[in-house]
């Protein structure tokens, strides 16, 4: 029984654990809520460049703490959120942000997947229309098709 | 019929190996980019302003303005770091050798564990700057220690080494962009 209920516990810690966010930041909330929401939101975009794959709201690095201050402190002092993106910017380029801005250097990363899925739904759309009109095989599992694909028609 | 069959192979066979083989090829040149190395927005720019005060007398400041008139090249370093001590001998030797003054900023420091590290391994700095809170680092772009400017005689960033500095970047990186700036008035 007690097994079980350890089991359970650390289950439970497991399962919960990081759906409960294990932010490092302990930091107070800002006075203002807005001003608190826009914080939450840059310091969940602001690549940690010292622990990278990190945001610098959930990394404990020393300068993911200096950067929240800096981001803090902006905007206490009235600073707007594309302000503060424009400082991160000038400093560290635009890997600091999870997303980037569209530009020429970052085109190739926002338009390849639209294109990709483009391309797929071109192709796709080719082969349902060659075989629109193909006889239905009488047996679907076994038996050659009654035309076979790819013969021109 | 000749040719759609000719064009039926293209689509089947050529275009999807064409496709993987630039896919392997994006992928081949990926794996020679070190992600870890942030190019710096800062080069061909002017380097930032700042103000610290100087590790040996916090009475008085190294800033900007010490930089100007010559070429020379700033240390971001810190007594935590290993890399740092890794590149120590080497920048003694530059400092003796090379010419060139090399400031250094003491990033996220104890300012007297820092004084004891030059006692005791020798001072490559002209000066040293302390910056315990990491604010000018930040301004620098600073994310990890040691990473080493190379400031042109007008104030302006030339070049940005992140890791140890050594003679090979030394020779390949630092004195063909030494060259071209010149060394100052």
């Amino acid at each position: 029984m007690t097994d079980f209920r350890c089991g359970l516990i650390v289950g439970l810690v497991i399962a919960l654990g990081p759906a409960s966010g294990w932010a490092m930041d302990t930091d107070a909330r800002l006075a203002d809520p807005a001003q608190q929401e826009i914080y939450v939101r840059l310091t969940h975009e602001v690549r940690c460049l010292v622990c990278q794959n990190q945001t610098i709201a959930d990394s404990n690095a020393p300068l993911a703490a200096d950067l929240r201050r800096e981001i803090r402190q902006m905007l206490e002092e009235g600073h707007s959120e594309t302000d503060v993106t424009t400082f991160l910017l000038d400093r560290y380029g635009d890997f600091v942000l999870y997303k980037p801005r569209f530009k020429a250097s970052t085109a190739a990363l926002w338009l390849a997947p639209g294109l990709l899925l483009l391309m797929g739904g071109l192709g796709l759309g080719r082969i349902i229309q060659r075989r629109r009109g193909l006889p239905v095989p009488a047996d679907d599992d076994e038996g050659p098709p009654a035309a076979a694909p790819g013969e021109p028609r | 019929m000749l040719r759609s069959e000719a064009g039926a192979t293209f689509w089947r066979f050529l275009l999807p190996v064409t496709f993987f083989a630039a896919l392997l090829a994006v992928f081949g040149l990926g794996l020679n980019n070190d992600p870890t190395l942030v190019p710096s927005p800062l080069v061909g720019k002017a380097a930032p302003e700042f103000s610290l005060p100087r590790l040996d007398d916090s009475t008085q400041t190294l800033s900007r303005k010490d930089l100007l008139g010559k070429t020379s090249l700033v240390n971001v370093w810190g007594t935590w770091c290993s890399g740092c001590r890794q590149e120590h001998e080497t920048l003694l030797a530059l400092a003796s050798d090379s010419g060139i003054p090399i400031f250094g900023i003491n990033w996220k420091d104890d300012p007297q564990l820092a004084r004891e590290w030059l006692t005791t391994l020798g001072n490559p700095y002209a000066a040293v700057g302390v910056d315990e809170d990491g604010r000018t680092a930040i301004n620098w772009g600073v994310y990890g220690a040691p990473e080493t400017f190379l400031i042109g005689p007008d104030g302006t960033v030339l070049y940005k080494h992140i890791a140890p500095m050594t003679l090979e970047v030394w020779k390949k990186e630092f004195l063909p962009r030494i060259a071209t700036a010149g060394t100052g008035p």
